[in-house]
């Protein structure tokens, strides 16, 4: 887990062009005296380390491997702990489109239904509030582990937070004209007891349904403009 | 507002109900002037269509003038007269960009429901069961018409509601049913089911170059509506339809065959007796004789154009004729917005009035009546148009 290959070929050349632009980015922030500049330059030299070495050790830390593509990805987020979810969706859009719009955290809640708020903190971390049972809520801090614009954002909650989590979205151009698929994977440890009751319900019955709704609301968000409903139209008695 | 909603199997009311209201930006509320009733609701009042609840609002042929608009739709304006096609589409979709109107991906609030049963979603429609949508239909005084910068049609004052009424479905419907047989010159086409979408099918294929057209139905005002309309007509009752078929077209058979009846077809093949009693045992969802029929009749290398609605599963299909025969299959909800302009202009140059199916003219009112009426055949019903903001017809 420490050591060896595990991001693979295309990707490899991606951190390292992406490490190079968010090193730069970092740089000229630390000459403004942003204070997430120090960071910044931290992650952008650990994605070039990446790019350089195939080895990120934060993918190892959330047991994610993307050797062989899809499959390797599969089967390290379908790991023993946890819930897994992986889903796709074309959207007549952009991949650039598509990624400028989620990356935008605090717009995440007009598709997630179970998100009350997302609030940048930084270019890499996020707090994140949900919906809980009782009208209650549950937040947590969840940061970017990795990022390749226009194609790639992968995040995990930071320690300390009371849901543990890794995901990644993934865009690419979909054939023919047809937009761009959109995939999602997302693992959830949830913890025991009060709180892992409260993530359970958080997802329902069926997590990949949630996801999949999710999804959809994005397609119909970006497509269309609006998300159908018929929430408040008059019936008759029933 | 004043309503028609469904209650259950054969129970339909009219009743007070809140007035719909805008609820997304693209939405436009219509003050309906004039609406019908179909032949596919009468399915819904039969109880053959799933996940209806009880208080839905029915109707998805209507039109009428607009009162609101929402504040991103840039093409409607107050005051405009319209009429609203009976599928809903974004208009921005892979599938609206490819005038595949009626399976947009984005107008079923209920997708995930079409998906289990379907595989995928199809468009929203009006008042037609939550599995498309649940969106409240327009048999009322006023209806919500969400996507309204996509689907509605603005009509010109010179035409009489009746006049373009029928642009919302049956016309389109019939049109695109005869245009999915490809009509070349000499073709014979055959339709099975004489309602007004049949009836609609019948002219618009004599419109698009049929050498002749013929009708089978059992109801004899039907069978004469289609007469005058210029096809040749079989009274399946009396007279065996195959051999008919194959006597009226030297042998060949029909080039292509329509079947305007759909999944409550009734017949007097032993096929059709075993149908219902399936059906009525929930053996089967549908009962297709009429399709049956048609995949039997139709010629070698034709097609079969479906317009009648099916909505689940069908039992002995003679698919062994199907495939031997290398037939074409084509069939599905209307591209309503592929149709209605070019329509309107046939309308416009005189090529047709489609008022000719109106046989009963009523109030709102009087609409649960008009279902029975309807469903039964009775007093020579053929189509039925409502007035919403009237109380009595003259």
């Amino acid at each position: 887990m420490t050591s060896g290959v595990n991001v693979a070929g295309a990707e490899r050349w991606a951190s390292a062009l992406g490490g190079a632009a968010l090193t730069a980015y970092a740089i000229k922030q630390l000459k403004d005296r942003s204070p997430s500049g120090a960071a910044l330059a931290a992650a952008g030299t650990a994605l070039i380390y990446r790019g350089a070495t195939g080895h990120c050790p934060m993918y190892a830390a959330a047991g994610i491997n993307t050797v062989n593509d899809m499959d390797e990805t599969k089967r390290a987020l379908a790991g023993p702990r946890g819930v897994n979810v992986e889903d796709a969706f074309t959207i007549n859009a952009t991949p650039e489109e598509l990624y400028v719009f989620w990356r935008n955290f605090e717009l995440l809640p007009r598709f997630m239904n179970h998100l009350v708020e997302v609030r940048q903190l930084d270019l890499a971390r996020s707090h994140w509030v949900a919906k809980a049972p009782g009208g209650r809520t549950v937040e947590w801090d969840a940061e970017i582990i990795n990022e390749i614009p226009g194609e790639l954002i992968a995040w995990r909650t930071l320690p300390g937070s009371d849901v543990v989590s890794a995901g990644s979205v993934h865009f690419k151009c979909a054939p023919g004209g047809r937009g761009a698929e959109v995939r999602v994977r997302l693992q959830y440890d949830p913890p025991a007891g009060k709180v892992g009751a409260t993530i359970a319900w958080l997802l329902g019955h069926d997590p990949a349904h949630a996801i999949h709704e999710d999804l959809r609301r994005l397609k119909q968000l970006i497509e269309g403009g609006e998300i159908p409903t018929t929430k408040g139209q008059p019936r008759g008695r029933s | 507002m004043k309503a028609l909603v469904w209650h259950g199997t054969n129970d339909v009311r009219v009743e007070r109900v809140p007035d719909p209201t805008i609820l997304n930006p693209r939405d436009a509320i219509v003050k309906v002037t004039t609406t019908a009733i179909c032949g596919s609701d009468l399915h819904l009042l039969n109880g053959y269509i799933p996940t209806m609840q009880a208080g839905d609002i029915l109707g998805h042929e209507f039109m009428g003038e607009v009162v609101e608009v929402g504040k991103e739709n840039a093409r409607l304006n107050v005051g405009d007269r319209v009429v609203v096609p009976f599928t809903i589409a974004c208009g921005r979709c892979f599938f609206c960009e490819r005038q595949l109107w009626s399976l947009c991906d984005n107008s079923n609030p209920n997708a995930w429901m079409a998906e289990e049963l379907y595989g995928y979603t199809t468009s929203g429609l009006f008042g037609y069961s939550h599995l498309t949508g649940g969106y409240a239909g327009g048999q009322a005084q006023y209806v919500r018409v969400p996507f309204a910068d996509v689907g509605p049609l603005k009509v010109p004052a010179g035409l009489t509601d009746e006049q373009v009424l029928f642009l919302s479905d049956i016309f389109p419907t019939g049109f695109m049913a005869a245009e999915n047989c490809d009509i070349k010159p000499g073709d014979v086409i055959a339709v099975w089911g004489c309602g007004p979408v049949g009836q609609m099918a019948i002219r618009s294929a004599f419109l698009l170059g049929a050498e002749k057209v013929i009708a089978i139905d059992d109801v004899p005002e039907r069978l004469s509506l289609a007469l005058k309309g210029g096809a040749e007509v079989i009274n399946f009752e009396e007279q065996p339809v195959f051999d008919k078929l194959k006597a009226l077209t030297g042998g060949r058979g029909p080039d292509a065959c329509i079947d305007a009846v759909g999944l409550e077809a009734h017949g007097v093949t032993l096929d059709a007796y075993i149908d219902q009693a399936k059906t009525a045992a929930y053996l089967a969802t549908d009962r297709p004789s009429a399709l049956r029929q048609a995949i039997h009749a139709c010629r070698k290398g034709g097609i079969v154009s479906i317009p009648g609605v099916y909505g689940g599963f069908l039992d002995k299909i003679p698919f062994g004729a199907a495939f031997q025969k290398g037939l074409t299959f084509r069939m599905g909800q209307t591209h309503m917005m592929r149709y209605m302009r070019p329509l309107l202009d046939f309308i416009e140059r005189g090529l047709i009035d489609p008022s000719f199916v109106i046989t009963h003219r009523l109030p709102l009112d009087q609409a649960p009546q008009a279902y029975k009426t309807f469903r039964d055949k009775e007093d020579g019903c053929i189509k039925v148009v409502l007035k919403p903001h009237e109380i009595t017809i003259h």
